[in-house]
């Protein structure tokens, strides 16, 4: 039988292999390149600070970037402080037990709810039955329970890299558990879980699903005024232009594209350089 | 009162630490409430084998078969097509690329999974589209296929990260003791490395095919929505993401449809949930 030399063998194997790494880059290039290009010449002080106008052929975008703005604060706002709690929970409390083992795959499976499942339980529950209405805070309520799992891990996973030793010392030196969690934990942990809330940010900037019966509508003639109102959202902005209005100027969809991706790409940026900053600084 | 201060926070944490499981309980609880109302006036055989999908017509037709072929397609075409190239990738990745060179490629494929599903829905409709449409000589360039290719492209970053978590993961000692034994670096990687790494990898394909299923803008912005039962993966197709999410905004509330979409979300959750909980085992077993 035919058989490849091994030194060969090893030769077309990596090359198959770098032809498969690119082909999984190429998308992103090929994505950041085709809305940069075609956004940029949209994207003035104008665009970014009126009104649309005309059936949103043409002005600005402002209300959907307020809008995405205040759902996205709320959300995390919410999520942040029950997660890291959750995540304290579980790694300075919990025991190995059944109950601990059934949280562990709550929160797994919580990360794999689809987002429109979360809109529908959003509609369901907030909307519908707790008739807050589609509003700023049903929908940032909806992305805060989606993003509940994400925070919670990359919580953990900080709390978790802080020495065990850290907390010995604290603790002999007659500190209380919650003390020390406080005082020396948190401190050291904090720059994770910093980091991971900036990524959560990002992410549900750009989801669309879970707001769109919870909080997103068509169009508002008005800016934001209360968490009770419904808003416009960049995300859903973008889906209705792109595909509900006919005659739409492409120049102004890829610019309410690229205005998006920026907005979620510089925040995951900020965290990527958080991430390693801190981890240069670590002490240990 | 630092004692009262201790039990209190560890009150809250755990409050805290067990809203994950209510919020499950929840989220299954309100699908079920609305799902179960509709299977007692439709028929939960009907649901699922109806061959039809039509909400608005008298008398109106629930029938999900059309739309959970329409979600299989797409999902097997984009696992064939992002299994293999993610989890090459990953070797590549994890295993060859020099150092430098492996942390360029890891930022890019984390950039990928940042970008926001409208935004590939949109680059997909004015880029792939028309291309499709044309190599093909197809009526329509919205088609399954169409929607595979952008949901494989969707589904590469989850496989790469955590299958090349698995194959990092794998004890050095292994790869020592092949090369020790005089085999090439490939050889290495493909018995030794890549069968440690299997489970891990397994989990990792789990979790991405699970995010493809439940994707749900840029399926309904590239599939081109039509509810029947697809010949080939060159015909537009709906999912049940894309149903959902195309028609809640037109139903009655507490209506027939409006429950109709619950069980359907139902069927979703419930099968993520398999998916995701499959995905843990393994990966349950590949850190031990």
């Amino acid at each position: 039988m035919f058989r490849l030399n091994p030194k060969l063998s090893q030769k077309l194997s990596y090359a198959l292999l770098f032809c498969a790494t690119i082909f999984v880059i190429i998308p992103v290039v090929f994505i950041l390149f085709i809305i940069i290009k075609n956004g940029a010449s949209a994207i003035t002080w104008e665009f970014l600070t009126s009104m649309p106008r005309n059936g949103m052929r043409s002005g600005g975008i402002l209300p959907a970037i307020l809008g995405t703005l205040s759902i996205v604060s709320c959300a995390i706002c919410i999520t942040l402080p029950i997660g890291v709690s959750a995540a304290i929970y579980l790694n300075e409390y919990a025991k190995d037990n059944l109950l601990t083992r059934i949280i562990k795959l709550a929160i797994v499976n919580l990360a794999g709810v689809p987002s429109v499942v979360y809109g529908l339980f959003g509609l369901g529950i907030f909307v519908m039955f707790f008739k807050l209405g589609v509003s700023i805070i049903a929908g940032a309520l909806t992305l805060s329970i989606m993003e509940l799992p994400v925070i919670i891990t990359t919580a953990r996973g900080a709390l978790n890299s802080v020495p065990y030793s850290f907390r010995e010392a604290s603790m002999s030196l007659g500190v209380s558990r919650w003390q020390t969690i406080r005082y020396i934990v948190l401190p050291n942990a904090l720059p994770g879980i910093l980091t991971g809330a900036i990524l959560s940010i990002a992410r549900i900037s750009g989801e669309t699903a879970p707001i769109l019966f919870t909080a997103a509508a068509f169009y508002v003639p008005h800016l934001p005024g209360s968490i009770f109102d419904q808003v416009m959202a960049l995300p859903y902005h973008l889906f209705i232009i792109s595909t509900q209005i006919p005659n739409m100027p492409k120049n102004i969809i890829f610019g309410t594209a690229l205005v998006l991706l920026m907005l979620v790409l510089s925040m995951s940026l900020i965290a990527i350089i958080a991430r390693l900053y801190f981890r240069k600084r670590r002490k240990w | 009162m630092r004692k009262i201060i201790d039990s209190v926070m560890e009150t809250i944490v755990f409050i805290c630490g067990i809203l994950s499981i209510v919020f499950v309980a929840l989220i299954f609880g309100f699908l079920l409430k609305e799902g179960f109302a509709f299977f007692k006036e439709f028929g939960v055989i009907n649901f699922i084998t109806g061959r039809f999908w039509y909400p608005v017509s008298n008398p109106p037709q629930f029938g999900i078969l059309p739309l959970i072929v329409g979600s299989l397609l797409v999902t097997v075409g984009a696992a064939v097509i992002a299994v293999p190239m993610g989890v090459m990738a990953a070797l590549y990745i994890s295993e060859i690329a020099p150092k430098g060179v492996r942390d360029i490629l890891k930022s890019f494929v984390e950039l990928m999974a940042a970008i926001p599903s409208v935004v590939i829905g949109f680059v997909g409709m004015v880029t792939i589209v028309p291309i499709i449409r044309m190599t093909f000589n197809l009526p329509t360039g919205l088609t399954a296929f169409t929607g595979s290719l952008m949901l494989a492209f969707m589904a590469m970053p989850t496989i790469v990260t955590i299958s090349e978590d698995a194959i990092r993961s794998v004890p050095w000692a292994y790869k020592e003791g092949a090369l020790a034994l005089g085999a090439t670096r490939w050889q290495t990687v493909r018995r030794i490395v890549l069968k440690a790494a299997m489970p891990g990898i397994v989990a990792a394909v789990m979790l991405g095919i699970g995010r493809v299923i439940g994707e749900t803008m840029a399926v309904m912005m590239i599939t081109g929505n039509a509810a029947q039962i697809p010949h080939s993966i060159f015909e537009p197709v709906r999912t049940m993401t894309a149903t959902i999410a195309a028609e809640m905004g037109e139903t009655v509330r507490g209506g027939m449809h409006y429950r109709a979409l619950f069980a359907l979300g139902f069927v979703l959750f419930v099968i993520t949930f398999i998916v995701n909980f499959v995905a843990d085992l393994f990966s349950g077993k590949s850190k031990k």
